[in-house]
């Protein structure tokens, strides 16, 4: 029991709630937590992230409800399922007929198979706290060649003081199926409370799945999130993340790319204030020929926040013919903001075209004085300008109604139009 | 309407402009002429207010107002235009959104109301036919992929939409062929009235046979050496500009 006791994240989830019925995947979480450590920023992967933010502090798990009204996507006619502090929420949640989409508890997605899935996928010390103490989650199912009728919205909301939500969804697009989801975390009233969630999913063959990701969360939450997905061949991922909240933000998405000629597109827009870390990490790892990856990933930063972009891509050595395009740009709008950019690319297939960018810079000094020497004012300008730089990733997110609402949301919050 | 006297300017440590006079009257048109490091494109950044030109001497009045006191945005509303040399391409922000935005300051600012969509969609139509501007070109973005000629005349597109007390036009010539020359010089000449003026800043003759200047001046070290007709641009066409040296 004392060794118990010395361990940090044993510590840290003390006396949460425990599942009646133990399954293995949490026994096995549980377990790995056990040997496992928060990390500190002389871990690589962790190096700009200091997490320490988050784990010095506790947290409960903590049943509540919330206005929802707020953060539905107006005009968006879609199965909306709320999730409040990592509980789900049936009451609050609508679903509307689509015959072939199967939304249940994720506790009916069989183990065996879900372990077989996420064979090789990483987990780390918040994931696995996450499959130990998950209070619910869905399972998305979406039948052989069906194309959903509506879109899928997951709302999540925090709120209170010092709450931990661990939510955790499981998306499954059978082969030549079709299903777009909006995932939105979203926080209300919340102080030091985080948001520690994983999603996950299967793209079957010749398949595709799109996810816009919005981050609303107000700048008193930390998130931390793992993203993994698995990809059969000739399928298509498009996951769009958009990140305006959050005091402290760890975006992780990692795709297997397990099957030839895929197409795996991951963009990213975040836009820091004040004391803001926004974290995006992503891992594509293609294993198989004659597949294509896409990734750019926009910053602005202001004010003294800080801003993170880790891209990695690996092509093992019997994937040819991979086409993997990264690109990320940062602009900084005070002295005080900093970003960290690393991009990684290991290659050991030989017959691959592989290219990555990264630029972090002020805005354009001539452009600005362009455009004020036609009368528009500095402010303005700036906005012209930081508008024009994200609306290339803006401009791919295809559904024109959450579209809409991101426009809404960046003018609300900054004043920016598109 | 406008009146420079006496000015100084420096960029870095270098002097540029060094005591330099100029009165420009309403319906007027001028021509600075001058070698290539007189400073002409430098008077025109003074005048827009660019960062990193520091006036160390001198005035510039406006129609009453100190110039040199305003904010490049504020100069523009008081109705002072430069057409760029090069004009900078400014990708993802549209030339209809850029302008509208633009003109809507401009109102605000004379308190009068915004434009609506309508008549300014009007007005995007009228101006760019006048320098025979692709109007699809008005909803790519800031001349981003513009050719050299296309620049020039989203320049003159942009001062027509604008309609300014003063324009500026640096350099406008460069870089044209003859048929763009006339369609820009044809756009400023229909802009032209009474009470507007336009200074044109040149190193060659040749704009100066499609716009027809009220005066020329010659620039030359940082001064306004010498000024006359426009029989003055062709005999510094003939003679060059070392003659103005010998003669100075």
């Amino acid at each position: 029991m004392e060794a118990l006791q010395e361990n940090k994240v044993v510590q840290f989830t003390e006396g949460w709630q425990q599942p009646d019925n133990l399954t293995s995947i949490r026994n096995e979480a549980k377990q790995a937590l056990n040997a496992m450590d928060f990390p500190t920023t002389r871990v690589e992967d962790w190096k700009y992230t200091r997490t320490a933010r988050i784990t010095n502090k506790t947290y409960t798990q903590k049943e509540a409800t919330s206005d929802i009204a707020p953060y539905r996507i107006p005009n968006l006619k879609c199965h909306e399922l709320v999730f409040v502090n990592g509980y789900f929420d049936k009451s609050a949640s609508t679903f509307l007929e689509d015959d072939g989409l199967s939304i249940q508890g994720i506790e009916t997605l069989d183990e065996a198979s879900y372990a077989e899935i996420l064979e090789d996928t990483e987990e780390n010390v918040f994931s696995l706290i996450n499959k130990a103490y998950s209070t619910g989650g869905l399972y998305i199912h979406l039948a052989k060649n069906k194309k959903a009728n509506y879109p899928v919205h997951i709302i999540h909301v925090l709120t209170g003081n010092g709450v931990i939500a661990n939510s955790r969804h499981f998306i499954e697009v059978e082969e030549g199926a079709e299903l777009y989801v909006v995932n939105s975390y979203n926080s209300n009233g919340a102080i030091d409370s985080f948001n520690n969630n994983v999603l996950e999913g299967l793209i079957g063959e010749n398949a595709s799945l799109t996810i816009d990701k919005l981050q609303t969360e107000e700048n008193t939450v930390f998130h931390i999130s793992k993203e993994n997905f698995i990809q059969d061949p000739s399928s298509r991922f498009l996951m769009n993340t958009i990140t305006i909240g959050g005091l402290l933000v760890r975006n992780g998405i990692n795709i297997l790319v397990e099957g030839a000629n895929c197409y795996s597109e991951i963009n990213g827009v975040y836009l820091g204030r004040e004391k803001q870390d926004l974290d995006n990490h992503t891992f594509i790892d293609h294993l198989f020929e004659h597949c294509t990856s896409s990734e750019t990933y926009k910053g602005v930063m202001d004010d003294s926040s800080t801003g993170v972009f880790n891209g990695k891509v690996v092509v093992r050595q019997d994937a040819q013919k991979i086409e993997a395009y990264q690109s990320n740009g940062n602009i900084l709008l005070s002295d005080k903001s900093t970003v960290n950019s690393k991009p990684e690319l290991e290659i050991y297939a030989d017959d691959v075209r592989c290219s990555h960018g990264s630029t972090t810079g002020q805005l354009d000094e001539d452009a600005l004085f362009y455009l004020r020497a036609r009368g528009i004012n500095k402010k303005s300008a700036q906005k012209l300008l930081v508008s024009a730089f994200i609306g290339e990733v803006l401009d791919k997110i295809k559904n024109e109604t959450t579209r809409a609402h991101i426009d809404t949301l960046f003018l609300e919050q900054f004043g920016w139009e598109f | 309407m406008l009146s420079i006297k006496n000015l100084h300017a420096k960029v870095e440590d270098h002097d540029i402009l060094k005591g330099l006079n100029l009165d420009v009257k309403a319906g007027e048109v001028h021509a600075i002429m001058g070698p290539n490091g007189a400073g002409k494109s430098t008077l025109a950044s003074v005048l827009a207010g660019k960062d990193g030109y520091e006036v160390t001497e001198g005035s510039v009045d406006f129609d009453g107002i100190d110039l040199l006191e305003l904010d490049t945005e504020d100069r523009a509303k008081e109705g002072l235009f430069l057409a760029f040399q090069y004009p900078v391409e400014i990708p993802g922000v549209s030339n209809v959104n850029f302008l509208r935005t633009a003109l809507n300051e401009i109102r605000e600012y004379r308190k009068e109301d915004p434009i609506s969509a309508k008549d300014f969609m009007a007005r995007v139509r009228e101006k760019s036919a006048l320098v025979e501007l692709d109007p699809k070109l008005a909803s790519r973005a800031v001349n981003e992929g513009f050719s050299g000629g296309e620049k020039k005349r989203n320049e003159i597109f942009q001062m027509a939409m604008l309609e300014p007390k003063l324009a500026i036009l640096d350099e406008t010539d460069s870089g044209l062929d003859i048929d763009a020359l006339r369609i820009v010089a044809n756009g400023v000449n229909k802009l032209k009235t009474k009470d507007n003026a336009v200074i044109i800043i040149t190193h060659y003759q040749r704009l100066l046979d499609y716009i027809i200047p009220d005066f020329v001046h010659v620039l030359a070290d940082g001064k306004i050496v010498k000024s006359g007709t426009k029989e003055l641009a062709l005999e510094l066409e003939e003679k060059g500009y070392d003659w103005i040296h010998e003669k100075a």
